[in-house]
């Protein structure tokens, strides 16, 4: 899917919000986390995600192509969580606290990446078959 | 004295019905053509056609609702053909997207992650995941590409639905709807033509023809020379041939995929047999590097070549270029086209390594030019004529030359579009081909509660830019689909009855 400005918003909370959460649900309880810190984290995750995605599309102008290829799908994990760890330690999310563990932060945050990019690339698009050519619009 | 009739062949096009845009079911039954009712009628059989059929039996139309009106016995064969005579071979990669899969209309599995698994190659994956930075785009071998759309041809039972026959046009009948005459094959019918009146017609019928270069025309008319002069989309084997038995030069035309090809097929040549073919590359417009009006529309290019991935940039499949082109219109949109067209090549790790190499050794060598003429040499060969930019004559001698150029034709070389632009309403895009909405119905030619929609390369300058490619004909097929469950024909598909038709698909169960 090549995304589109709105579409990489719509498709990041959509997915937050199925895939995100179903790993959030398998996960946490079993790391004995906080099943209601770790979906505060997911709020963040697409809150915060706004923004970043105003950079990527902003970056993507460069292409010539207009695409993200999948890689950067992948790996923009790296900034995104970094970035979100820190404001998680600092206090800064003040409806998160106290803040998870490092390892059980990274652990949800890896996981719910990683299946969420593996959905976006391949199966989001059995059921929902115009997604990829509306720029990853769901509604 | 009056002139002497001939009287018409029974069930043959009378004058009457040639004059009229539109007509009833009486004329037709006077003409004495024998008539047969379909509700969707689908003209061509090639690719278009399939993938439109196939989106509609997977939303839930039966085969007794549908037809395909096509000369060709498989929807890949045109495809194929025009593949193998460009250097594809069923083994070889063409140049598309790993998900973009005409034989299946979600691209899930694609291509890359199914060869991967057949072939146990987890390097298909690594490539997958590094393109198109760390590596080149993977792309299917056309063997794949063919072989899945027989297995999907067969589960969808494509050829329940053919008719074999040329279609000869497409006309508004009174009362809503399309009258389509078509010439079946010789002692198929009683009669010289038969009509297919149907509520929807779809016209997918290709690229209308191939167009020669203006100079290679004119030589290949003048001294009726068809061996030496050749295009890359007729077969040319003899070329390779040719340079198999002796050193020979070959000039190639044109700066897109084909000429790429082409020149692969000359370069492995040259290697594999220890061949001395010199190579003339003339670049109409030579490209030295990164290019476009600002920062946020440059594309890369060099030594001649326009580099880009795919035929289109990749978001007009989806992304942003293809939700800007569609809200624009006219001298806007003619703008648009024209900023990201030109014609352009993959950078293949490959092919930059062997045009290296054949600059380094001296056998290829790229000029950009316009050729004025070319004429036959004393001793057989080819001369071209060629003025740089600079004004510098060049005046190289060949054995042959390879037009690779892949200009196409107006769309009023071919009849039927000829025909629906004289009778049938429909008029020309901003860019001179056949304007659809964006649903793909071909504007101007509404007959009553019918509509008549079309696909593919002559629809090149609407609302949605990458029409001839395998995604763009299923983003069409989709389109059209949509729009047909809008008008009541079938249901719209949504996400329970999409899966469940995936699962089918995964399990090659009927639709």
């Amino acid at each position: 899917m090549v995304p589109t400005l709105i579409g990489r918003i719509q498709t990041r909370f959509f997915l937050l919000a199925t895939v995100g959460v179903l790993v959030t649900l398998i996960v946490v309880p079993l790391l004995g986390g906080d099943l209601g810190t770790g979906l505060l984290v997911l709020v963040a995750v697409g809150l915060i995600g706004v923004l970043w995605e105003l950079l990527y599309h902003f970056l993507m102008q460069f292409r010539w192509e207009k695409d993200w290829p999948t890689s950067f799908g992948l790996l923009t994990l790296v900034p995104e969580g970094l970035l979100l760890f820190f404001l998680l330690r600092s206090g800064a999310i003040s409806i998160i606290d106290p803040a998870p563990p490092a390892s059980a932060f990274w652990i949800q945050f890896i996981l719910v990446w990683g299946a969420m990019w593996l959905v976006a690339n391949g199966p989001m698009r059995v059921p929902f078959i115009r997604w990829r050519f509306r720029g990853g619009r769901v509604l | 004295m009056a002139t002497p009739q001939t009287p018409p062949t029974p069930g043959d096009l009378t004058p009457e019905l040639l004059a009229a845009p539109q007509w009833s079911d009486q004329m037709v039954a006077a003409a004495g053509i024998p008539m047969y009712d379909i509700p969707f009628l689908t003209i061509g059989g090639g690719i278009g056609s399939f993938v439109t059929l196939d989106y509609l039996r997977i939303y839930g139309v039966p085969t007794s609702q549908m037809r395909v009106v096509s000369n060709i016995d498989h929807p890949w064969q045109t495809y194929e053909f025009l593949t193998r005579c460009s250097q594809i071979p069923r083994p070889e990669r063409i140049r598309s997207d790993s998900a973009s899969r005409p034989d299946n209309i979600w691209g899930f599995p694609s291509y890359g992650v199914e060869e991967a698994w057949r072939e146990k190659k987890i390097s298909y994956l690594w490539q997958l995941f590094t393109e198109p930075i760390l590596n080149d785009y993977w792309t299917p071998r056309a063997g794949t590409v063919f072989r899945h759309l027989e297995r999907e041809a067969r589960r969808i039972n494509y050829w329940d639905m053919l008719v074999k026959g040329q279609v000869r046009m497409v006309r508004r009948r009174h009362g809503g709807g399309y009258f389509t005459v078509v010439t079946p094959p010789e002692g198929a019918s009683a009669t010289k033509r038969i009509v297919f009146r149907s509520r929807f017609a779809h016209i997918a019928i290709g690229y209308p023809g191939l167009k020669f270069l203006p100079d290679l025309q004119e030589f290949r008319q003048k001294y009726g020379d068809y061996q030496h002069v050749v295009n890359a989309y007729e077969p040319h084997e003899q070329v390779y041939e040719f340079l198999k038995t002796r050193p020979g030069t070959v000039v190639i035309r044109g700066g897109g995929i084909v000429a790429s090809r082409v020149l692969q097929r000359l370069f492995d040549d040259r290697e594999r047999f220890g061949l001395k073919t010199q190579i003339i590359h003339i670049f109409r417009t030579f490209i030295s590097g990164s290019h476009g009006p600002h920062i946020w529309m440059r594309r890369r290019g060099g030594d001649g070549w326009a580099y880009q991935g795919f035929n289109y940039p990749k978001s007009v499949w989806g992304g942003q270029l293809k939700a800007e082109m569609r809200k624009l219109e006219g001298a806007d949109r003619a703008r648009k086209y024209k900023e990201m067209g030109g014609t352009n090549t993959p950078k293949r790790r490959r092919w930059q390594e062997q045009m290296r190499d054949g600059r380094g050794g001296g056998y290829y060598h790229a000029v950009q030019g316009v050729v004025e003429k070319v004429e036959p040499t004393e001793d057989g060969r080819l001369l071209s004529h060629v003025r740089s930019g600079d004004g510098t004559i060049r005046q190289p001698v060949s054995d042959y030359i390879i037009d690779c150029t892949g200009l196409e034709a107006d769309i009023a070389e071919h009849r039927i579009f000829d025909d629906l632009l004289k009778h049938g309403g429909a008029y020309r895009n901003p860019v001179g081909r056949l304007e659809v909405e964006r649903h793909f119905e071909v504007k101007g030619t509404a007959s009553g509660d019918g509509a008549l929609y079309a696909s593919g390369s002559a629809t090149l300058g609407g609302y949605f830019p990458g029409v001839d490619t395998f995604l763009g004909l299923q983003i069409a097929a989709q389109e059209i689909a949509d729009d047909l469950a809008r008008r009541g024909f079938c249901r719209r598909m949504g996400p329970a009855r999409s899966t469940s038709q995936w699962l089918k698909w995964a399990l090659n169960k009927p639709v």
